[in-house]
């Protein structure tokens, strides 16, 4: 370990330095405003240490992680999430008895845990990432701790995690096993110097896969989905959505890519299978539903089925999966921490804006609040203005030069149920003309100035996607070729 | 620049009829008009560049470029030819149509109103002047959601499913045209090793045979859906009636014609081979649809499913006039498509002022309404005549140049689409007669036209003649583009 490395590993060693103080903080004094601030200049420091980083990068410091640009992206992708959930955790919050001075410090270490995941090359570092992660999540999901539903939802979300991780520990075993290899370039290796594919490596991928598939919430995995969300308080909701599956599903393509998994072609047969069924599945799940989170939750199922498609498109094509992965996530990141913080915004201490009553007439209620969750709801249908829609864009590239035909056929009837809901489900609800009811809901100048801003995101990146397509494009060019 | 200008002005002038609500409720329909007037006198100016037209080389009057999107070869690149400019004139003529019809039907929420009404129209533009086909997408699309919401909010008792449906067959079949316009830049980028949306980059991709089927048929489904043409017309009739008047005529007049202008200046001229293949089938579908929704309108006791209706049946000429490909029978669709523009906005703006007064659409309830409004009924037999294609007026000399260029392709065809001359007058006729003529029933108190309906009626009946009877100016300055067109596909044909 020599300095290079150390500074490469700035932005970690910032962020698990800002837990600590957090945690010496709280043992002072229990003040939920300071144990906040405290965490946002951490995770401002990190970010800002990320350029140190990017100096530095690529290098492999230590033997477990790899800075590069890839993981350096990703970590801002998931730090500037982090931070956005934290402002809306932080009004959401202050208004509700109990204490949540832990709160920002579990927000930290899962963040941790996430950049870990993110820079991870090597197993042992990808099951730390994921336990961490893992583990902060649970007991965010129980916040506020006195309620049931939180605490239900914080259970099953424990239990599902658990199971996963023993799937994904024996994928590693039977891998270890196989290439006695633990570092992925040299799984990397074993792949590249066998022809013919290897039961034994196979069946320790489909393994892992089903492991990150619940995390991801992919189809037949996707279980635990709409009860957590819902059970969950909508920042930590948002928090889930994004951050926990951006940063797996980052894992999922390095994996993929430095280990040379595409060439066992019988995984991408898998991989079609589970984004259909998720495409399908989530959409159709979400017809139903009267609640906007679970209705969320449904949405994000889809919307990993569609990034998987991208994903399946990189193994058949050289070239353009992590390009279009990136873009996706980066759109989706903005809306789906936008639209979770809608939701935030409205619920009030004793009650949860989560049925789709509490829209009706938003429009003319709060016309710019009504203003931004349309656009949000725009971007996850994926209409042209807004970010969403050159993600799906690129999704549509990924797909035909992939000659992925079936599956983009399945995108677009996706993207056609999906409207029916974002739709009849929200939009209308919010555009009825209802006399105002009364509802005063706390107004946080922090969660305005986010929504205004992710707003402001979305809708630059859907008109001008010119700077984030540049440097994407010179992220994922270093992940293709310059390993 | 002026290409630019145009969009500008119409996005802008949205945005201020939106904030001027704050000042006045009835502010932003002034800014609508005033929006509307510098678009007009805007479009003074390639007129006169048309006019000399003599003098020029290219079909392409004006152009505009920006790079946006360079790491797909995506720019932001507009240009201005006849038919194009042909279609820009009939949307601004119908954007004062559209105010002037909701200055007193929208009571609520004007400034948001008039803020969808003018974005849809910036959204049409976009779509006339697109020539980067990414461009032409994002607004396709972009015009649709002004229009949902305009259709949602402001319309009458079963508007949230009609928006809806509307919504959902426009988005899935325009997704299908994504997937169409990606397959062909890719083509073109293993062809050439670059990426382009560019129109004129893509004019002459080459294709493995068999290959060019399939994304023609993701463009034309798009365009047909828009249309509409038959399978794909269930949306029309419900939209159009629960619209609002306003949305109604900017529905029917202008936004129907995108789907033709994307037959005629796409599918055709990029899959040539493909699209000649299809021609017949295309045809047919065109033929049948025509002879069908005419069948169907008369059917209808609902005044504005009438001529919903009426409308599917005139475009089923233009897909026969597009798919025919000569000269004439391009004219023809064009002046199809200006000619029921007119009269189908007029149609809708006199069904919408019958709402208001007697607040039903049911032809049944009508009825006498000669004696007690005749200026109103008047207008609107003269433009069911121009709508079943009387001599002197547009749409005869439309049908009248689709038929016989058709027939010199298709006979049978022709001949199929021909009768559906003889179901016209029976729809229209039947339209006047139960509307005005009969018993009056019991109403009492019916204001006739007033200023405002006389002014922008008379407007429309004015240009409806001078189509009628001095064709030659409009066919004059759509040929060069038209033939320009037909020489791009003319190797293969």
């Amino acid at each position: 370990m020599n300095i290079n490395s150390l500074i490469a590993l700035a932005p970690l060693i910032a962020v698990g330095a800002t837990a600590m103080a957090v945690m010496l903080g709280i043992a002072v004094r229990r003040n939920f405003m300071s144990a906040c601030g405290i965490a946002a200049g951490g995770i401002v420091m990190s970010l800002w240490t990320l350029g140190w980083a990017a100096r530095e990068s690529p290098v492999r410091a230590t033997l477990l992680m790899r800075v590069d640009a890839y993981s350096l992206f990703y970590m801002t992708l998931l730090l500037s999430a982090g931070l956005t959930v934290l402002g809306f955790c932080y009004d959401y919050f202050k208004a509700r008895e109990g204490e949540h001075e832990e709160l920002p410090l579990l927000l930290l270490t899962a963040l941790l845990g996430a950049s870990v995941l993110v820079c991870s090359s090597h197993f042992a570092s990808f099951f730390i990432g994921l336990e961490i992660l893992g583990i902060s999540l649970f007991v965010l999901i129980g916040y506020p701790l006195n309620q049931v539903r939180p605490l239900e939802a914080a259970l099953k979300y424990l239990v599902l995690s658990g199971v996963s991780s023993a799937f994904l520990l024996m994928g590693m075993a039977l891998i270890y096993a196989q290439c006695g290899e633990l570092h992925f370039s040299g799984i990397g290796g074993y792949m590249t110097s066998r022809d013919n594919i290897n039961a034994m490596v196979l069946s320790g991928t489909l393994l892992i896969v089903a492991g990150l598939g619940f995390k991801l919430s992919l189809a037949p995995f996707h279980l635990w989905t709409p009860d957590v969300y819902e059970g969950a308080a909508a920042p930590v909701s948002a928090f889930i959505a994004t951050v926990s599956k951006g940063a797996v599903f980052a894992l999922l393509l390095r994996y993929f890519i430095s280990t040379y998994s595409y060439d066992y072609t019988p995984l991408l047969t898998v991989f079609s299978v589970i984004a259909g069924l998720s495409i399908v599945g989530g959409n159709l799940l979400a017809l139903q539903q009267n609640n906007v989170k679970r209705l969320l939750a449904y949405s994000s199922i889809a919307h990993m089925g569609y990034l998987l498609v991208a994903f399946i498109a990189g193994g058949i094509s050289t070239g353009g999966a992590v390009e279009s992965v990136s873009f996706y996530l980066s759109a989706y990141f903005i809306t789906t921490v936008g639209a979770f913080g809608v939701v935030s915004v409205l619920s009030t201490p004793s009650m949860e804006a989560d049925d789709i009553s509490c829209y009706r007439g938003l429009f003319w209620r709060r016309p710019w609040l009504a203003a931004t969750f349309t656009l949000m709801l725009l971007s996850l249908a994926g209409i042209p203005l807004t970010a969403g829609f050159i993600g799906k864009f690129y999704i549509f590239t990924s797909a035909a030069e992939g000659r992925l035909w079936g599956l983009l056929l399945v995108t677009i009837v996706g993207s056609g149920l999906g409207l029916y809901y974002y739709y009849l489900r929200i939009i209308v609800v919010m555009s009825m003309n209802v006399e105002a009811t009364a509802i005063n809901t706390a107004h946080g100048w922090i969660s305005t100035t986010l929504l205004a801003v992710l707003t402001i995101l979305l809708v630059w990146i859907g008109c001008y996607p010119s700077l984030l397509a540049n440097v994407i494009q010179a992220v994922s060019y270093e992940m293709e070729w310059g390993l | 620049m002026i290409l630019a200008a145009l969009i500008c002005v119409l996005l802008l002038g949205g945005f201020a009829a939106w904030f001027s609500e704050r000042w006045s409720p009835t502010a932003p329909r002034w800014v609508a008009v005033a929006t509307l007037t510098v678009e007009a006198l805007l479009l003074a100016l390639p007129y006169t560049v048309a006019n000399q037209a003599g003098g020029l080389s290219s079909a392409w009057f004006a152009g505009f470029y920006l790079p946006w999107i360079p790491r797909f070869g995506i720019g932001f690149h507009l240009a201005m030819d006849g038919l194009s400019l042909l279609l820009i004139t009939l949307t601004v003529l119908l954007g004062f149509m559209a105010v002037s019809s909701s200055w007193l039907e929208i009571k609520c929420r004007q400034g948001f109103f008039y803020f969808n009404l003018l974005m849809c129209l910036a959204g049409i533009f976009g779509v006339f002047l697109a020539v980067d086909l990414f461009l032409f997408f994002f607004c396709w699309e972009l015009m649709i959601i002004p229009m949902y919401f305009l259709i949602s909010i402001w319309g009458h008792e079963n508007r949230i499913d009609a928006a809806l449906r509307f919504f959902i067959f426009t988005q899935v079949s325009s997704l299908l045209m994504l997937a169409a316009i990606i397959a062909l830049v890719l083509i073109h980028h293993r062809n050439c090793g670059v990426y382009s949306f560019d129109y004129f980059e893509l004019l002459n991709t080459a294709f493995a045979p068999d290959v060019a089927f399939w994304p023609m048929l993701g463009f034309f489904i798009a365009f047909t859906v828009k249309l509409p043409m038959l399978p794909f017309h269930t949306w029309l009739p419900d939209a159009h009636t629960q619209a609002p008047t306003g949305g109604s005529v900017i529905l029917a007049g202008v936004m129907l014609k995108t789907g033709a202008y994307g037959l005629l200046r796409f599918v055709i001229p990029l899959f040539p081979d493909a699209a000649h293949q299809f021609a017949p089938v295309a045809m047919t579908l065109g033929a049948v649809s025509a002879l069908y929704a005419a069948v169907t309108a008369f059917a209808q006791s609902d005044l504005k499913r009438l001529i919903a209706y009426t409308s599917v049946s005139h475009m089923g000429f233009i897909l026969l006039g597009v798919f025919s490909w000569n000269l004439l029978a391009l004219q023809g669709s064009v002046i199809t498509m200006l000619a029921h523009g007119i009269s189908a906005a007029a149609l809708f703006m006199i069904a919408g002022a019958l709402q208001q007064r007697l607040h039903t659409r049911e032809m049944g309830n009508m009825g006498g309404l000669w004696s007690a409004m005749p200026g109103l009924s008047a207008l609107a037999l003269f433009f069911s005549a121009a709508s079943l294609g009387v001599p002197g007026l547009g749409n005869f000399i439309g049908e009248f140049l689709v038929l016989q260029g058709a027939f010199s392709v298709n006979r049978v065809l022709a001949s199929v689409a021909a009768l559906t001359l003889i179901l016209a007058p029976v729809y229209a006729l039947s339209l006047i007669q139960k509307v005005c003529y009969g018993p009056p029933s019991q109403h009492v108190h019916l204001v006739d036209a007033g200023r405002r309906e006389w002014v922008s009626l008379g407007l429309l009946a004015l240009a409806c003649v001078w189509l009628g009877l001095s064709p030659q100016a409009v066919l004059k300055v759509s040929a060069p583009a038209l033939k320009q067109e037909m020489h791009w596909s003319a190797d293969e044909y």
